[in-house]
Formats: structure tokens, sequence, C-alpha cells
């Protein structure tokens, strides 16, 4: 029982490491692409633990063949249905990402 | 900083839905189907509560318009909640409109 939990906190810790990494992208343009395919260009607006997205201004790459959010602008993505999150280069720090996952992946050995 | 400080945050899904409350949404199901209707609530599991609403449905034929009135949407089965600016939804000719219906959701 008491393994059961600290697993479950094991979870919970290493999706704030990701949660902290897109809050530190709010403001800036990415394209979530959804599992079925869809790919949303949009400004990230906010993120929650789940890793929900809720992007502003969107608009959908390849818009031809996906006029059904023609009249969205603002809209919320549920974080399990997102396959990848394509983010500026430049906007992310490599380094630092390394640094916190190798500390994290301490913290949870600790654990 | 990627570190935050070590505070179970209890925010949940709640606060990012919030704004959308009693405006007319687009909701893009697993399945691909879209769902136009007023949000009237949702919980944490992003469960929806749509009223007054119709799905439609788009094909090479053309878009259909069908009336659900008052549902409920289980969270399970949300991809996408959209914000729908309603001129410019006004603006939309579904009569010319063609288009492949969406894929659905493969995890």
């Amino acid at each position: 029982f008491r393994s059961s939990s600290r697993i479950l906190s094991i979870f919970q810790y290493l999706k704030m490491l990701f949660y902290s990494f897109f809050k530190s992208l709010v403001g800036k343009e990415i394209i979530v692409e959804l599992k079925s395919d869809l790919c949303i260009k949009g400004t990230l607006h906010s993120v929650d633990q789940y890793l929900n997205i809720k992007l502003k201004d969107i608009t959908v790459v390849d818009a031809e063949r996906f006029p059904h959010m023609i009249s969205v602008q603002n809209c919320f993505i549920r974080g399990s249905v997102v396959r990848y999150v394509q983010l500026p280069a430049s906007e992310v720090n490599v380094q630092l990402l390394q640094d916190s996952s190798r500390v994290e992946a301490r913290e949870l050995k600790k654990k | 900083q990627y570190f935050i400080k070590r505070v179970q945050t209890t925010k949940g899904m709640a606060s990012l839905l919030e704004p959308f409350v009693n405006q007319t949404i687009s909701v893009l199901t697993n399945d691909g189907r879209n769902l136009v209707g007023k949000l009237r609530g949702f919980d944490q599991l992003v469960n929806v509560i749509l009223e007054g609403s119709h799905e439609r449905v788009y094909s090479p034929e053309g878009v259909e318009k069908i009336n659900l009135g008052l549902c409920i949407v289980r969270g399970d089965n949300v991809s996408v909640v959209g914000l729908v600016d309603i001129e410019l939804d006004k603006k939309i000719d579904f009569s010319k409109l063609r288009a492949e219906p969406l894929k659905p959701v493969v995890h």
C-alpha cells in the first residue's frame, strides 16, 4: 500500500518538471500536434498540472484540410490527446533542462 | 528556473475552462466529431455540459447540422474545446464547405 502511494507521488513529481517547463514557455508560439493528426499553431496562454494546454490566436496547420476550427481563436487542448509540442529552439535552455531532469531523477531515486 | 516550490497544485483543470463558461464553444471529440453549443458546466475531468448544441458533420458532400439540445460530453472523450467567435462563425457559408471528417484520436 505504501509502495503504491510512493509510485503515485513519484509520477506527480515527474509531471511538475514539465509543468514548470511549459510555464516558462507561456507567451511563446508553439505548434501542438494531436493524436488525431491535427496540428494547431498558437501562442501558449497557460498550462496546468495535467499538461492541458490553452492556446490563443490559433491557426490550424494545413487549414484547407481542417476547416473545422475556422471560427475558433482560443482553444483548450486536453493533455491526453497531445502527441507532440513543437517549440522554438531558441526558447529552450537545454542545459538547464538536462540538469533539472538529472536532479529530478536523483530525487526520485532517493524516494 | 524550471523548479517550482514543492507545493501540490490543487488548481486542476477547472481554471483553464472557466473563461469559456456561458460562451459558445466547439468541442472536438476523440471519435472525430464536432459539437457546437453553449458551455454551461465542466469539471476537473473535463466533462462538459453543452446547451442548445448541434453536431457539425463534415463530408466531401457538404456539412450537416444535427441538433442535440442539452447534452453532457464525458471528459475522456474530449480532445479540444475551442472558443467560437460568433461573428466569424456567421460568415461561414456551410453550403459551400467541403471537408473530410476529422480523424479519431489514436493513443
